[in-house]
């Protein structure tokens, strides 16, 4: 089995019924998408299959033999986040962080798609999302920021206070 | 994880048919949303996996008044269509479940273990929809409500029905990002005018409402009668008592969309 992440064309060693998230995580080391639930209810674990939002925990590998996909190392790196990373880091979209590649590569998925700030579009393109920290007005905000390609000065937030160090957020 | 020892990917419909052969210890693999949890959680360990993923099985058709979904059709195509099925498929869980999800999963996947599921089962046999299916004794058709009952293996292929000429849903909605569905209630009339009803959410797979049926000129009885033609459960979402008082407004919902659409 092959799969092309980020970009990189790996020919996968894991059996065809090992989960994506697995496959990601465990074999190529990729660990933005996380182990939330394991069962498709969390949404902490989605990636981009083919550019569409896919979970990854619910996946098996063979039946996306040969797909590229996306990860939130994809998107951006720490110096020059995407624009979904600069709109999430300016509206502090992200709490504990565990939802948050998720969110992000759904709401990349969304503004791919042509979304616009619609805030109840955003609301159902992110319903299988969930933020334990509760922290869903921030991510709206984030999402719908970055569907109307709102530029953002890193060094403040949006609530007009000093950022601090994010080094990491990436 | 514990690997199956056999994967099967068949690339047609006729290899899948001969790979499942009498489906004797084969695990059919649709979406992967309710095999790949129960593998990774360890309640299941496939001894043969079928993966029909590339098996050609996915599709809606239009053939005159007659519309046929394969059985690994994604939910998320079915959502599109009259209701009731359109919004029943709409109502089934999130965006992303719903385009990895599959019509087969659905409606073969069995009862769950602390929920209801198989939405689309309701709307289907409200829509008098045909289940064709193969396994030991080869390709057959069946009325999806004597295919939901049979208990031996059976590989689905597709499911077909003539388009109503007016359907209609209710569903209690559920707090929760999934939209499990507690309890729902699908009707259709057909071109003769005869009005089916059906109810997702019970206890077991999806039920035809007969006594409903035969009362739905009258939704008020209607109503009343559909509590003698289910079996109701408590499970994590809701007890046996709350569905039984809710089913009659549900189906009196039904009947009253049914009418203002005809």
């Amino acid at each position: 089995m092959n799969l092309t992440v980020n970009g990189v064309d790996h020919e996968i060693e894991s059996g065809p019924l090992t989960t994506l998230l697995d496959v990601l995580r465990e074999e190529l080391g990729v660990t933005s998408p996380k182990a939330g639930c394991e069962q498709g209810g969390c949404g902490a674990c989605t990636v981009l299959v083919d550019g569409e939002p896919r979970r990854s925990c619910l996946t098996a590998a063979a039946s996306v033999d040969g797909a590229a996909v996306t990860t939130v190392e994809g998107l951006g790196t720490p110096e020059h986040l995407s624009p979904i990373q600069q709109a999430f880091t300016h509206h502090y979209a992200a709490q504990c962080g565990f939802c948050t590649s998720g969110m992000m590569m759904a709401a990349q998925a969304y503004v791919d798609g042509g979304g616009t700030d619609d805030r109840e579009a955003i609301q159902e393109a992110l319903g299988g999302h969930v933020c334990r920290c509760t922290g869903y007005v921030k991510i709206i905000d984030a999402v719908a920021a970055a569907a109307r390609g709102d530029e953002f000065d890193l060094t403040v937030t949006a609530a007009g206070t000093a950022m601090t160090n994010l080094g990491g957020v990436a | 994880m514990t690997q199956a020892t056999e994967v099967l990917i068949p690339s047609t419909p006729d290899e899948a048919a001969r790979l499942f052969g009498d489906g004797a210890g084969v695990t059919v693999i649709g979406g992967g949303t309710i095999v790949l949890p129960d593998m990774t959680g360890g309640t299941l360990q496939p001894a043969k996996a079928l993966l029909l993923s590339r098996a050609g099985l996915a599709g809606v058709s239009r053939n005159g008044g007659t519309v046929t979904i394969g059985a690994a059709t994604p939910v998320a195509d079915l959502v599109g269509l009259p209701a009731p099925l359109g919004p029943c498929a709409a109502n089934i869980a999130d965006g992303e479940i719903r385009s990895q999800a599959t019509l087969g999963g659905n409606l073969c996947a069995g009862a769950g273990h602390d929920a209801p599921r198989g939405d689309l089962q309701g709307a289907l046999l409200a829509l008098d929809a045909v289940a064709r299916s193969t396994g030991q004794d080869g390709e057959s058709s069946q009325p999806l409500e004597e295919f939901l009952a049979r208990h031996d293996a059976r590989l689905l292929l597709d499911v077909s029905f003539d388009e109503p000429t007016a359907g209609a849903i209710a569903a209690l909605d559920y707090p929760h990002t999934h939209e499990y569905t507690v309890l729902a209630v699908s009707g259709a009339r057909g071109a003769d005018g005869t009005v089916r009803l059906a109810a997702t959410g019970l206890a077991g797979h999806g039920w035809r409402l007969r006594s409903a049926e035969a009362a739905a000129g009258d939704p008020e009885a209607a109503g009343a009668a559909a509590v003698a033609d289910v079996r109701l459960g408590d499970d994590a979402l809701a007890s046996a008592w709350y569905r039984e008082k809710t089913l009659p407004v549900l189906v009196r919902r039904v009947l009253t969309k049914l009418e203002e659409a005809t």
